[in-house]
């Protein structure tokens, strides 16, 4: 028997810990210093090898690229990598390594962005044969289900809002918004009213509001924040006129400070002949709370990739989901899914519809699985996802507050919704260190953070949202993390400064991404790039 | 950092009596017979201190690079309190006295010399004597040390500074910005009475050019902002109106669009698409206005991290040229990112006239870019 007392059992436990507080995560991030899947490729080698076909099917069909029409044949073949099975599968697990991807991390860090945990029941449910195997031009008898799960989201989102119908056709936020502007144009077209160009928005509220009303023919007009951080009524006041043709206004803004006057900003526009458009991107601390049509907006947007936790992924799938009121619905995107008693139907009989603002009526996958959350939270669910949402901000920055250098600029003492717009500007002057410095040294700890918008109209900023997804433990690590980041650029600013040190790929030029003649977005770009360099 | 370095050549130019006449209530430090007041009165300059501060954020072994300075106080101690030790000495800063035409003569030397960086330690004279000396050739950088530091040229505090170069020289800044520089009277200043001109620009390192994102690094999108504001202007513009524009970066590039040569720290008049009159005086825009009595606008921009709107910048426009276009008919051109800037500070306006100020409380839509409005509050700088 080995003699304990000579060679005692080592507690693996003992770094994490000290006098019984928890420590910072020791993380390091694989680097597998893996090539582009193109270098990888090998001529001839292949991932699946499809057998010959029988001599008898041979004969019936002749020679099939006789029966192709001329403009669809290659003439030559494409240049794609060619990679066995296990290559592929190496390839892809490495990379996936490579990153602080949501369900690896507690990915509080990306304020505005709802980053909750998507429950992976949605994604069986989406990713079905019987869902993933339907395609929007089948027979519409064919696919009542979709239909049907499509209809009663609707109505969940009728209950949720109070509007009166809503369209999935706008496939993201920024569409949402866009279909928004386009409805309050037509809105006023249709009235003869054509003098209405300016839409009024904030700065706080997402850029997308600005963006997408100019992008749909307006003038803007943003308003600033005072110092409880929503502009006041006097701001509205200078900016509406007979000009305006309506507001975009997100509440609460990114700061997380809810504009309890925004009752009477809807009453100010509406007396101008505005309509207003609450972009509900937002709306994580506030479902079954508070209700657009309530507050008396005319139209509203969710979006589904956020509060409905059907993955916010990088641009990937996403709806925009519209809501507008009884008068506007007519404007809707279309087509719109009812039902005539019997079976479900794509109505495309809307004659002032804006038209389409997207193939067929939009992300359906992204539908059912928040279709798939909702039904599993039930109403009570819903609120209480907004009660553990608001409370776990208002934990976290209780908890970031305590933080040597931190801020959370606005509306000083009171409490906040769901996520909060910190500043670092003391840290700052203090050290000289940015807010993203801060950020990619939290990298080195396995978190992501995220700074604001631009511009920075908080100094130095940084933008968490806990969501109702991550319990105190996590909050508490992220907290820790960021105190240790803290003491560390007041104490070792050259260890901030030269951060990540633990990530696989150090610093990036930024200016590298503003000079197209560098820049290549695809495999064959960059090899050009290099030779024409080299020639 | 020792005299063999690996990396760019920076000039320090400290100006010892920065500071001087600040904390005996002397507003300043300008011309010899305040220094002598202040001197008499236990005055003491802060430029050396405030230099070291800086530069004891730098370890002696780093080779990332090379100094040269003048003697004695203007530079040589402040290296030398920090540990430092500069690669040359230039022959300027003796024991006695020290004058403007020091930190003229350094800077030109230095820019001879092709220093990458003047770094200097001072205020807003020091700030007006380098750009008299090099203009917008070399990028300069100011430790803020003198009682009135107007100028948007100084980093935050000496601390900032230091990091700032440190970026600058490992690379992590390689862009640019036009930075105001303010010539503010202090004779006036002394008499209570405030009259700043706009006295130019110098360049700057645009530390914001690391960190902000791809979508709107500083100088070129700031650029395009300008342009975009100018094109938005220039629509609205009839032949009626006679335009007095004020000075500064943005209406300058409402001149350039108007393919006017007018200047670009003075208020130029503009009728019908022509310069009616160049860098006008109070005088000369009241005159002019006597004989175009037709309808007036006033485009004004503000001062950048001041925000400064009337009063600072352009005394050109009394209050009684003010009264005389009306209040309602000012149009203010502004970049977003130079209204943030302001930190949520309201855009002030000291016209001298405290009723003329009040007319002016409130908010005001301002020009941001094209087809685009932001609401910003203005306020009496007195209130």
């Amino acid at each position: 028997m080995t003699d304990l007392t000579k060679n005692p059992i080592e507690d693996i436990r003992s770094h994490r810990h000290t006098d019984g507080k928890p420590n910072v995560r020791r993380y390091h991030q694989a680097r597998w210093d893996e090539p582009i899947i193109f270098e990888l490729s090998a001529e001839g080698e292949r991932g699946v090898l499809v057998p010959e076909v029988d001599e008898e099917i041979k004969r019936t069909t002749k020679d099939v690229y006789k029966n192709l029409p001329a403009s669809m044949m290659r003439e030559s073949l494409p240049a794609l990598p060619e990679l066995s099975q296990n290559k592929v599968l190496r390839h892809y697990l490495r990379m996936s390594q490579q990153n602080l991807g949501a369900d690896f991390q507690v990915d509080i860090g990306q304020g505005t962005c709802t980053m909750k945990y998507n429950p992976k029941v949605n994604e069986h449910l989406a990713r079905s044969h019987k869902m993933s195997e339907l395609h929007p031009l089948q027979d519409q008898d064919t696919v009542q289900g979709i239909l049907e799960i499509t209809h009663k989201f609707e109505q969940i989102l009728k209950d949720i809002s109070g509007m009166s119908r809503f369209s999935f056709q706008p496939r993201g936020g920024s569409a949402a918004i866009y279909a928004n502007a386009a409805v309050i144009r037509k809105y006023h077209e249709s009235r003869g009213d054509t003098d209405r160009d300016e839409i009024i928005t904030t700065i706080f509220s997402h850029p997308s509001d600005a963006a997408c009303a100019k992008l749909a023919g307006f003038k803007v007009i943003t308003l600033y924040p005072n110092d409880d951080g929503y502009p006041d009524i006097e701001a509205l006041k200078a900016a509406v006129s007979d000009r305006t043709a309506g507001l975009l206004i997100t509440n609460p803004e990114d700061t997380g400070i809810f504009n309890p006057d925004i009752d009477e900003f809807v009453r100010i526009v509406h007396k101008a002949g505005g309509l207003c458009a609450y972009d509900q991107a937002n709306a994580n601390g506030l479902l079954g709370i508070t209700r657009a049509r309530d507050a008396g907006f005319d139209l509203c947007h969710f979006n589904l990739h956020k509060t409905f936790s059907t993955p916010h992924a990088c641009g990937g799938p996403a709806v925009g989901a519209q809501g507008a009121s009884k008068e506007l619905e007519c404007f809707l995107p279309g087509p719109l899914i009812d039902h005539d008693g019997e079976r479900y139907f794509l109505n495309e009989d809307m004659p002032h519809s804006i038209g389409k603002v997207s193939a067929f009526y939009g992300s359906a996958s992204i539908v059912m699985r928040a279709y798939a959350w909702v039904m599993n939270l039930g109403a009570e669910g819903l609120r209480e996802v907004a009660e553990i949402a608001v409370l776990n901000n208002n934990y976290l920055m209780h908890e970031v507050l305590k933080i040597k250098g931190i801020s959370a600029p606005y509306a000083e003492g009171k409490r906040r919704i769901e996520q909060v717009r910190y500043s670092w500007e003391e840290l700052y002057r203090d050290t000289g260190i940015h807010s993203e410095q801060l950020g990619i040294r939290m990298a080195d700890y396995g978190l992501h953070y995220w700074t604001s918008h631009h511009p920075f109209v908080v100094p130095e900023p940084a933008t968490l949202e806990p969501t109702e997804a991550y319990s105190v433990e996590d909050l508490d690590e992220y907290v820790r993390t960021l105190k240790a980041v803290s003491e560390e650029a007041y104490t070792n600013p050259a260890m901030v400064r030269s951060a990540p040190h633990n990530c696989p790929i150090h610093k990036i030029k930024p200016e590298v991404l503003d000079d197209p003649e560098r820049w290549s977005v695809t495999w064959r770009a960059y090899c050009r790039k290099l030779a024409n360099q080299n020639e | 950092m020792n005299e063999s370095s690996d990396g760019p050549l920076i000039g320090l130019i400290v100006n010892p009596i920065a500071g001087l006449g600040g904390k005996v209530g002397l507003k300043g430090s300008d011309g010899e017979h305040t220094q002598q007041r202040a001197l008499a009165l236990g005055g003491k300059g802060c430029g050396v201190e405030r230099a070291t501060l800086t530069l004891r954020q730098f370890s002696r072994h780093s080779r990332a690079f090379s100094i040269v300075t003048c003697q004695g106080d203007m530079g040589e101690h402040a290296v030398a309190k920090a540990g430092l030790v500069a690669q040359a000495v230039l022959p300027i800063g003796a024991a006695e006295g020290f004058s403007a035409s020091d930190t003229v003569a350094a800077a030109r030397w230095m820019f001879a010399m092709g220093v990458k960086l003047i770094l200097f330690a001072g205020g807003d004279g020091t700030a007006r004597n380098i750009m008299d000396a090099v203009g917008s050739d070399v990028l300069v950088l100011g430790i803020p040390a003198g009682v009135k530091v107007q100028s948007a040229v100084f980093a935050i505090n000496p601390v900032s500074a230091a990091e700032i170069v440190r970026r600058f020289v490992s690379n992590d800044i390689t862009g640019c910005t036009a930075a105001e520089v303010m010539d503010l009277d202090e004779e006036e200043l002394r008499q209570q009475r405030v009259s700043a001109r706009l006295y130019g620009y110098l360049n700057i390192p645009d530390d914001r050019s690391l960190t902000q994102s791809a979508k709107s690094r500083s100088k070129q999108s700031d650029r395009g902002a300008v342009c975009a504001i100018a094109d938005e202007v220039k629509r609205t513009m009839n032949d009626e109106t006679l335009y007095i524009i004020g000075p500064g970066m943005t209406t300058s590039a409402l001149k350039e669009r108007l393919e006017i040569s007018g200047s670009l720290i003075g208020v130029d008049i503009v009728k019908g698409g022509k310069l009616i009159c160049r860098d006008a005086s109070e005088q000369d825009i009241l005159a002019t206005m006597d004989k175009y009595p037709g309808p007036s606008q006033l485009m004004v921009t503000c001062i950048g991290g001041q925000g400064f709107l009337l009063g600072r910048g352009n005394p050109q426009i009394s209050s009684e040229v003010l009264t005389r276009i009306g209040c309602g008919r000012i149009t203010v051109l502004a970049t977003t990112n130079k209204l943030t800037s302001l930190r949520g500070r309201p855009l002030l306006v000291d016209t001298g006239s405290p009723w003329l100020d009040k007319l002016f409380n409130g908010y005001i839509p301002v020009i941001t870019g094209f087809r685009e409005r932001l609401v910003y509050r203005v306020a009496s700088s007195l209130a």
